[in-house]
């Protein structure tokens, strides 16, 4: 069977599972749409959370990513797993406690202010959007190259599936679809790995086989460690070593931690720990998920090198000159029929060769390297359609559990608690299938047309949940006398002056995006854990200067620092 | 209210946040720390064939982090007990 017809396969098995699962877990109450009823496994949690988490851009993206830059791609690494211990430890344990159903539930009744929780609103609606719509077009990237339809029919497919469970199921679908989609991407994502890691280094697992030895095609050591082989492959050909990247150290320690602080703060993943039936379970589900996260994640760096080494070897050959167009590999050939890979022969010698500098003559885009992996490193067919079905799997489940979020907020804290606070259970279930349903449409508008900023606005999300949500949260656990002027200041602050930094230097002034101009030489990227500091600052400062906060929130956050009658405080 | 007194109340969160801050410690020394602020220092080891530097950014951060969850996990269910505000 040839690749085509096996990726049709594949995929078509894991959409039908998916819309099975959906059929089989459809929500009958406004609890079981927004929090599965509440009464979900913490291991069977962890793995949707880490479907939720992992999307097209971790799949697809963020191996190509550390594969070009080395070191400075840690920041990704260690700033996305490192926001589970924070929640973990101080979030998801007292969220659970409080036991409602969203984020700005918590904002309003803990800030006792309708302000409050609409300044949370709109934070989490603007953080889903910006996420979705590049889920959506990660969709349309994988169908266009595997199943060869136009990047739109693949978005509309893409549509078709997550509007049915999504809407049908609620939470309680998506939760049961998205353990089956954690099986499935983690599946198509460690098998290549695998087999890299073996053919290069002997090791079956990539975490060690990043560290080894080279082995030649008879299987012998070599004597050259992979790393050092990468340090010297790039000082060889002008790029900057990749053990120790090119960044300045205050950048890199502000991106990591924006982005720390801010996945600590997305609403879609900290919604995931009110759908567990008690505080222990949210606190060792935070663990699972990170478990099965860094499964994934430590998995990534060790595949960037492989693939590096691989793909550098392939081009320049032995002799590192560059070998003949005509007898280079197929995939070079096939990438570049999609335009992500080009060949310009500047010294018209016929050969291929990648190096910095001018006289590099192919350009190669970094989304490629998962995708074309299996085929560089000549991988059974199958293997190639699993990666697809792996990508579509991590799309999907994010897109879904971000529109969740979407559809409760508009149906629960807008209309629920804001504008019709009458309406039964079951209009609110309605006006929550509608929105999610909306949400569907216009998402796939953005995959179908996407904004020309989508990586710019992806930094947007983690810096501003860092610096809004994230504190309010905080603060809202672990401190008795916040107040609502605080909060609400601390919020809008924070969100202006980290908006406001990124737009400067993205928007409307993108050439002076460089590190003289930036702020102590922070990057937009890494402003938003600045405008953490800065609403925590705002906060405490105008919480001292206004009202006290009333008794009986003093006495509800008493009652969410111990787990004691959590099941109590959930029912009402 | 699920404590005895508020002596005990007092007792438990003192005790809890004692727990969290020193595990945020860690949580920071090995990522922020090793991994970046001490990064140039590390490289100058080798571990299992990589630059120890390097690899607690790649690697060792998250092993550390999964084990920090866990570690958290047991010893704020056994605080729980040892005040008994356990869930039943």
């Amino acid at each position: 069977m040839d690749v085509q017809t096996l990726t049709y396969l594949i995929v078509g098995a894991t959409f039908a599972l998916y819309i099975g699962i959906a059929i089989w877990s459809r929500a009958g109450s406004t609890k079981e749409f927004y929090v599965a009823g509440g009464g979900v496994h913490p291991v069977m949690n962890g793995m949707a959370t880490a479907a939720d988490w992992m999307s097209a851009a971790s799949f697809i993206s963020l191996a190509g990513i550390v594969s070009f830059v080395g070191y400075d791609g840690s920041v990704y690494l260690m700033g996305w797993t490192g926001g589970y211990v924070l929640l973990a430890l101080c979030m998801a344990p007292y969220l659970r406690k409080f036991g409602k159903f969203t984020v700005p539930d918590f904002i309003g009744d803990r800030y006792y202010s309708q302000t409050a929780r609409t300044v949370a609103v709109i934070c989490a609606i603007f953080i889903c959007f910006t996420y979705i719509a590049g889920q959506m077009r990660g969709v349309g990237v994988v169908f266009s190259r595997f199943l060869e339809v136009e990047v739109e029919t693949g978005v509309y497919i893409g549509m078709a599936v997550v509007f049915f469970y999504a809407v049908l199921g609620g939470m309680k679908g998506i939760t049961y679809t998205q353990v089956a989609q954690y099986c499935v991407l983690i599946f198509a994502f460690m098998v290549p790995a695998i087999f890299i890691s073996v053919m290069m280094t002997g090791h079956i697992l990539p975490q060690i086989g990043f560290g080894a030895e080279l082995i030649d095609a008879a299987g012998n050591g070599t004597g050259v460690y992979l790393l050092d082989k990468l340090d010297g492959l790039s000082a060889e050909l002008g790029f900057s070593q990749y053990t120790e990247g090119s960044k300045d150290m205050i950048d890199v320690f502000f991106i990591t931690g924006a982005l720390m602080f801010g996945t600590a703060g997305l609403p879609h993943v900290i919604v995931r720990f009110f759908t567990v039936p008690k505080v222990k379970d949210a606190r060792v589900s935070a663990g699972w998920a990170l478990v099965f996260i860094a499964i994934m994640y430590t998995t990534i760096p060790a595949l960037s090198a492989f693939s590096r080494v691989n793909m550098i070897e392939t081009i320049n050959g032995p002799d590192s000159t560059g070998v003949p167009y005509e007898t280079a590999p197929s995939w070079i050939k096939n990438w570049e029929k999609t335009g992500l890979i080009t060949w310009e022969d500047k010294n018209n010698d016929g050969n291929i060769f990648y190096t910095n500098g001018e006289k590099n003559e192919m350009n190669i885009d970094r989304d490629i390297i998962v995708l074309a992996t299996p085929e560089i490193a000549s991988l059974p067919a199958w293997v190639i359609a699993l990666v697809a079905a792996g990508g579509l799997a991590a799309a999907l489940s994010t897109s879904a559990g971000l529109l969740l979020v979407i559809s409760t907020s508009v149906s629960h804290d807008l209309l629920k608690k804001n504008l019709m606070p009458d309406i039964s259970d079951q209009k609110e279930l309605m006006y929550a299938r509608i929105a999610a349903a909306l949400g569907v449409v216009m998402a796939g508008y953005f995959g179908i047309n996407p904004p020309g900023f989508v990586a710019a606005v992806v930094a947007i999300a983690f810096g501003l949940a860092a610096a809004s949500l994230f504190p309010a949260i905080i603060m809202g656990i672990f401190s008795k006398t916040m107040n609502k002027e605080g909060a609400i200041a601390g919020m809008v602050v924070g969100l202006l002056f980290t908006a406001s930094y990124i737009a400067y230097f993205k928007f409307i002034n993108p050439a002076a995006n460089v590190s003289e101009n930036w702020f102590f030489g922070i990057s937009p990227e890494g402003i938003g854990m600045m405008g953490m500091f800065v609403n925590f600052a705002v906060a405490f400062a105008v919480s001292k200067v206004t009202t006290k906060i009333p008794d009986d929130v003093v006495a509800m956050v008493e009652s969410i620092r111990f787990p004691k009658g959590a099941g109590e405080a959930h029912d009402h | 209210m699920s404590f005895e007194n508020n002596d005990k109340a007092a007792g438990y969160w003192r005790e809890n946040l004692r727990l969290v801050l020193s595990l945020l410690a860690i949580w920071a020394a090995v990522s922020f720390g090793c991994g970046i602020l001490l990064v140039d220092i590390l490289n100058e080891f080798t571990f299992m064939g990589f630059k120890l530097g390097f690899w607690f950014a790649q690697q060792g951060a998250m092993y550390v982090f999964v084990a920090l969850i866990f570690v958290y996990v047991a010893k704020a269910n056994a605080l729980d007990k040892k005040y008994n505000v356990q869930e039943d």
